[in-house]
């Protein structure tokens, strides 16, 4: 099969990259916003108020072991819901036909939503980070790791969100994820607390929940401590990585969801 | 000289994974420059085709050739070739029309400078760029169809695919995008069209496929395809009133009022001999038109027809 040419491709690609992210600028009382407020009243609430009475987690004042979980959910959130929204809005709508139609390969597609799910995120983890820093200090341990996990996170997060938007049929199908499975895990995934305060059992348990691994490596790189070791967060960021990028370009290839 | 196939469909199948055959087999070839008619009663796999022929579908079997790029072998080769513009309308209604055209621009890999230009000279040919600042969806349905060929037109594709491109577009503007389609076509845009309004295909296309059941049943030059009409019915206004229809040898005459009349000309006859019959019983005709579309009468013979077979068959 003859491969698409690579200047088509990159235009296409910075063509995407830059929709998606005029889009988020374009609705940023609906993009950037809501998680700010939403993390400020969590640093109010939880960091602030409640606490100061819980005292130390992990070694750190409280507000300062929760701060990298907060900024790392509003990460995932923005991440998965900026290209679950787009993309099924474009399938939805139909202009995602714009795309189907043109020459751009699958992988062009996948990574210039991934990429305005990726800026979405960041923008909001950036936010988020600058309301920490009105509740508690952050002394950044190891600033690459930070950003490696952020950014993988992320990718990780937006090519979910991808897959979600190709199988939704319908607007009630792009809720269903995000309310009944990533935020029970979000919530369960180290944000709030460390697993050693947990029973055995359910300390097991949090292995297999993939956001603790997320959580954990951001957690390692702001304050240099985390549940789990940090080349085990890396592999699994990036098994999750590989899966999701395959399935995503399996689905497009195969029109699944996308034609018929 | 020898043309190249703008587009060469071979054995196209597809059924629908609820079952429903919506392509049984279809062979068809546009030839370069071609203004070419896809006809066919709703549901007959028109939009199955071009859905194919575009990518939005997936086929079940057959090959499709668009300029000699196959779909199947050299697919982004033969998609660079193809502009579309869709039945539905499918565009970001909350983007601007040059948003809207800059970006499909870009996602045939011209360069936003390039692409500036481009869509510049397409809205305005499409007589949009007053508007290129509004939302799509503060639009009129024909200023939104033709945002839709703008946008198809936006990479100069070599064969652009028009599925019922005037559908609910009032007749002023239709007849000014069949101006400009002409226009392009002449220019060297290969062009196949699928339109319920037969009076379009008849005045635009010289070549013509008629598809029903998902299979093509007449395939020929428009020409031809009117020629092999038998038959054509026209509507005499009489300028003197009768009480019922004169009996003309050798044609059929019926009376729809008082001052108008119905007659039958047949292959061979000649309307000179009908007006010597009418002037000898001093019938005087102030004027006359067919009582359908030429094309038409073909279209709904050859569907019926087929209809009266299936009614027949085990099916």
């Amino acid at each position: 099969m003859s491969g698409a040419p690579l200047k088509i491709q990159l235009v296409g690609l910075y063509t995407i990259v830059r929709k998606e992210t005029s889009r988020v600028a374009r609705i940023w009382v609906q993009t950037i916003v809501p998680p700010a407020i939403t993390m400020s009243l969590y640093f109010v609430i939880f960091g602030n108020l409640i606490g100061r009475r819980i005292g130390d987690m992990g070694g750190f004042d409280y507000m300062q072991f929760m701060a990298p979980g907060l900024i790392m959910m509003s990460v995932i959130t923005s991440s998965y819901g900026n290209v679950v929204s787009s993309f099924f809005g474009a399938k939805f709508q139909g202009y995602l036909q714009e795309m189907l139609v043109s020459p751009l390969s699958g992988w062009v597609i996948i990574l210039g939503h991934v990429m305005g799910g990726v800026v979405r995120g960041l923008a909001v983890g950036a936010i988020v980070t600058v309301v920490t820093l009105f509740f508690t200090e952050i002394d950044v341990k190891h600033p690459f790791i930070a950003f490696a996990v952020l950014i993988l996170t992320a990718m990780v997060f937006s090519m979910a969100g991808m897959i979600n938007a190709i199988f939704a049929r319908k607007f009630d199908d792009i809720a269903i994820i995000p309310a009944f499975i990533l935020a029970p895990l979000t919530y369960l995934g180290g944000v709030f607390y460390t697993t050693s305060l947990l029973p055995d059992f359910w300390a097991g348990l949090s292995k297999f929940n993939p956001i603790l691994y997320m959580v954990n490596g951001f957690r390692y790189g702001i304050i240099g401590v985390s549940d789990i070791s940090i080349g085990s967060a890396f592999a699994v960021i990036l098994i999750f990585l590989v899966l999701f990028a395959v399935t995503c370009y399996y689905l497009i290839h195969k029109g699944i969801g996308l034609r018929d | 000289m020898c043309r190249m196939k703008a587009l060469a469909i071979n054995s196209l199948t597809k059924t629908y994974p609820n079952g429903i055959r919506a392509l049984r087999g279809i062979d068809l070839d546009v030839e370069e420059g071609d203004f070419f008619a896809l006809l066919g009663p709703n549901g007959a796999g028109k939009t199955t085709t071009i859905g194919i022929i575009t990518s939005l579908v997936n086929k079940t079997a057959g090959d499709i050739r668009v300029f000699g790029h196959s779909l199947d072998n050299d697919i982004y080769a033969a998609k660079a070739c193809i502009g579309v513009v869709p039945q539905e309308i499918n565009m970001n209604l909350y983007e601007s029309c040059y948003d809207i055209v800059m970006n499909q621009a870009g996602y045939y890999g011209i360069p936003r400078s390039q692409a500036a230009v481009h869509t510049e000279a397409m809205l305005r040919q499409l007589q949009l760029w007053d508007r290129r600042d509004d939302q799509a969806r503060g639009l009129s349905g024909g200023m939104k169809r033709r945002l839709m060929i703008a946008r198809a037109l936006v990479h100069s594709p070599k064969l652009l695919i028009l599925d019922e491109p005037t559908a609910g577009v009032d007749i002023e503007i239709r007849r000014s995008m069949w101006g400009f389609l002409k226009e392009i076509n002449e220019q060297g845009t290969t062009i196949i069209l699928t339109t319920h309004y037969l009076e379009e295909a008849e005045t635009l296309c010289r070549n013509i496929a008629i598809i029903d059941d998902g299979r093509i049943v007449e395939n020929d030059r428009m020409s031809a395809i009117l020629r092999k009409l038998h038959q054509e019915v026209f509507v005499l206004d009489l300028v003197n009133p009768l009480d019922a229809a004169p009996v003309l040898a050798d044609f059929k005459v019926r009376s729809v009022s008082e001052s108008e009349l119905e007659v039958e000309v047949g292959k061979g006859q000649s309307i000179n001999d009908l007006f010597s019959l009418l002037n000898e019983r001093g019938i005087a005709v102030s004027s006359m038109r067919n009582k359908t579309n030429r094309l038409e009468e073909l279209f709904i013979r050859l569907t019926q027809r087929k209809d009266a077979s299936i009614e027949g068959s085990d099916r």
